[in-house]
């Protein structure tokens, strides 16, 4: 394999890769407040077909992603005001969200279906963006730099300030939190909406980053994936990076050893199509073997909260 | 007509049975009434526009005071479209087409418990006496959209992208190929399965993956235009539009397409129904009736590209070119259709080997 088809191909990873990490950092620290949203699917629809009409009407994607963002963290409030607020169940809440965004995506973006947009490429001039060697670095959509930026964000966010800190108590213990005096359900609506932003994002990455066109369902189960993703992550940000791109690696892999025939059919690409669910259950069976089992799930993942209690 | 979803369709079927009560029953009865059933949404600009655009041209050619229609879409394959159709065949439709595969059961169902209402199941197997099967020869169009990819790729690899490793698929795959290499003898076709019949992020990566492995022109067996987007984005020769024309996404990278028209299909079934002469049957056309149609050619095609083209297009027309003419290897050496001899319909569906050059 010569060194330009292997760049090529971590380039067609690392883009494949970009909406589920973006999405799956969002859930991370929904999560961790101790909130769980099954609703990711829905929330980046929602920002694909936005993204994909706001770029496609103005011509402008980083309008188009600041929006798609706006609009996901608008239909996680939805989510945030049932389950917050009002305590409905966490699990069946979600669900409903994505069958919501499948639906309000469908109909929002009937009009836009059949109409061809541009790529969203880098912004580097062309001579470092499309030289063979030099595009590895430099070859990449904005988006990608800005899911790189939000994995040191969001890893600096929980590890290093109080807001953080404060974010995790929420997750670890919401009594106690709330006790010394913390707004449990108040942060929790920070976190989903910073969550439903992220997701917005990732789905914004569909048309601008990997396919510019909008159609039905153009997610194609992506946001499960992502949910996957926190998991196999064990709710670590730098872990969630590595393990995005392993996905991603995986089904760039299923692609390129088909095209590429020969010994490299050797793994059959069924088998490559598996890899991801099949990792996720070994890291599953690893977590709950170690010693500090599930040591880092949030205590609070998917309990309600009302206070008084 | 109405287009209306599952849950509605219930609705509507009681207004339905009251409107005689109302208007005048001899008028009612003049009408055929004819229910389509869609796995999608007439937007998608592939499988399921081409199935509306048949059903309105059929109007069009009928007349809307001889056929009135009702369009479900969404409907799922399996036990759920049983519902469907069980309620349209209720309703008192004298027709009703299934537009997908996976209808097949409910459909052998629901019709032996409505003997009077006639059932058309597309892409079927297997008929009744209330129900015929429909499917176009979409392979006579592979060959020619293999002609121009053998003539003017400049690499000689050229790829496939598929959805399932079906019968259908598979002589799609040997059609386009063999097609290629009569234009060049050497030709590769590269074959990536998605194992998706809609995934379009997958479809683009897999387009990306084959030109990173030098091939320069493409086709697809999947809806959509994900993989002519890349193709036209990397700037190679090109690729074709599947089910409908797909220009408008790919301008430069657009070379032509196949176009499934169902209107002849439609107009004949219904016709035979408002004459009363329908009959049980099994209906596979292709170029020569009008059912896959060769979208126009991109202008950068070479003139004498387009004449090859036409040369098999209108060779199938009259009969003169067979898609699968032996001899024919097959990819691991063996012989598999003797000089002279050619793959016939009955053979056709149990194909499951890929010619010499094919890498699958």
């Amino acid at each position: 394999m010569s060194a330009t088809l292997l760049i090529a191909m971590l380039i067609t990873m690392i883009g494949a890769s970009t909406p589920i990490l973006l999405a799956a950092l969002g859930e991370l620290v929904v999560e961790k407040s101790g909130v769980l949203n099954l609703g990711i699917e829905g929330m980046m629809l929602t920002g694909a077909v936005v993204g994909f009409a706001v770029t496609y009407t103005t011509g402008n994607p980083w309008l188009g992603i600041t929006i798609a963002a706006l609009a996901g963290a608008a239909v996680s409030m939805i989510f945030a005001f049932l389950t917050l607020s009002l305590s409905a169940n966490q699990v069946a809440t979600g669900l409903a969200l994505t069958i919501f965004g499948t639906g309000f995506s469908a109909l929002f973006g009937s009009e836009y279906t059949g109409k061809p947009l541009e790529l969203f490429k880098s912004i580097f001039p062309a001579s470092l963006a499309e030289d063979p060697y030099l595009r590895l670095i430099f070859g990449h959509s904005p988006l990608v730099y800005f899911s790189f930026f939000m994995v040191f964000a969001v890893w600096w966010f929980l590890s290093r300030t109080r807001a953080g800190l404060i974010l995790r108590a929420v997750g670890e213990n919401d009594v106690s939190a709330h006790s010394i005096g913390y707004s449990v359900i108040g942060i929790r609506y920070g976190a989903v909406a910073f969550g439903g932003a992220m997701a917005g994002v990732g789905g914004a990455c569909f048309p601008l980053l990997l396919t510019p066109q909008w159609v039905e369902g153009l997610t194609a189960g992506r946001g499960w994936i992502a949910l996957a993703l926190v998991v196999f992550a064990a709710w670590r940000p730098l872990r969630l990076l590595a393990g995005a791109y392993l996905f991603g690696l995986i089904a760039t892999m299923e692609l390129y050893t088909q095209a590429a025939g020969g010994v490299f059919r050797i793994i059959a690409p069924e088998m490559w199509a598996s890899l991801p669910y099949l990792a996720t259950i070994g890291v599953l069976v690893i977590i709950s073997l170690g010693r500090s089992a599930n040591a880092n799930a949030p205590a609070c993942l998917g309990k309600p909260f009302e206070a008084g209690h | 007509m109405s287009i209306i979803t599952r849950r509605t369709a219930i609705k509507i079927g009681g207004a339905a049975a009251a409107l005689p009560l109302i208007g005048s029953r001899a008028f009612a009865a003049e009408k055929v009434r004819a229910a389509f059933v869609l796995i999608g949404t007439p937007d998608d600009n592939g499988w399921n526009y081409g199935h509306d655009l048949g059903r309105r041209e059929m109007i069009e050619a009928l007349g809307a005071d001889k056929v009135e229609t009702t369009v479900v879409t969404n409907v799922a394959e399996g036990p759920d479209s049983e519902r469907v159709f069980r309620e349209l065949a209720q309703q008192g439709h004298d027709i009703i087409f299934g537009t997908s595969f996976g209808y097949g059961d409910a459909m052998l169902k629901v019709a032996k418990q409505f003997p009077d209402v006639k059932f058309e199941w597309a892409t079927g197997y297997q008929t009744a006496p209330n129900l015929s099967i429909y499917n176009a020869r979409f392979h006579e169009g592979r060959s020619v959209l293999g002609t121009i990819a053998g003539a003017m790729s400049e690499t000689g690899i050229g790829a496939y992208i598929g959805s399932f490793p079906i019968p259908e698929v598979v002589m799609g795959i040997n059609a386009f190929h063999l097609a290629a290499r009569k234009q060049n003898p050497d030709f590769i076709t590269k074959v990536v399965y998605v194992n998706s019949w809609f995934d379009p992020p997958k479809e683009a990566d897999a387009a990306r993956a084959l030109i990173d492995q030098g091939v320069d022109v493409i086709t697809q067996h999947t809806d959509g235009p994900a993989a002519l987007q890349v193709a036209e984005e990397r700037g190679i020769i090109g690729g074709f539009g599947q089910g409908a024309d797909m220009s408008a996404f790919a301008p430069k990278a657009h070379l032509t397409s196949i176009i499934d028209i169902w209107s002849p299909y439609y107009i004949k079934a219904v016709k035979s129904v408002i004459d009363g002469t329908w009959a049980e049957g099994s209906s596979w056309e292709g170029l020569a009736a009008g059912e896959v149609v060769i979208g126009p050619y991109n202008e950068k095609i070479p003139a004498d590209v387009v004449a090859a083209a036409e040369a098999v297009r209108l060779g199938i027309i009259d009969g003169s070119v067979h898609p699968f003419a032996g001899p024919i290897t097959d990819n691991e050496g063996t012989l598999r259709v003797e000089a002279g001899d050619v793959i016939d319909d009955g053979e056709f569906w149990g194909v499951d080997w890929y010619a010499q050059g094919v890498e699958a």
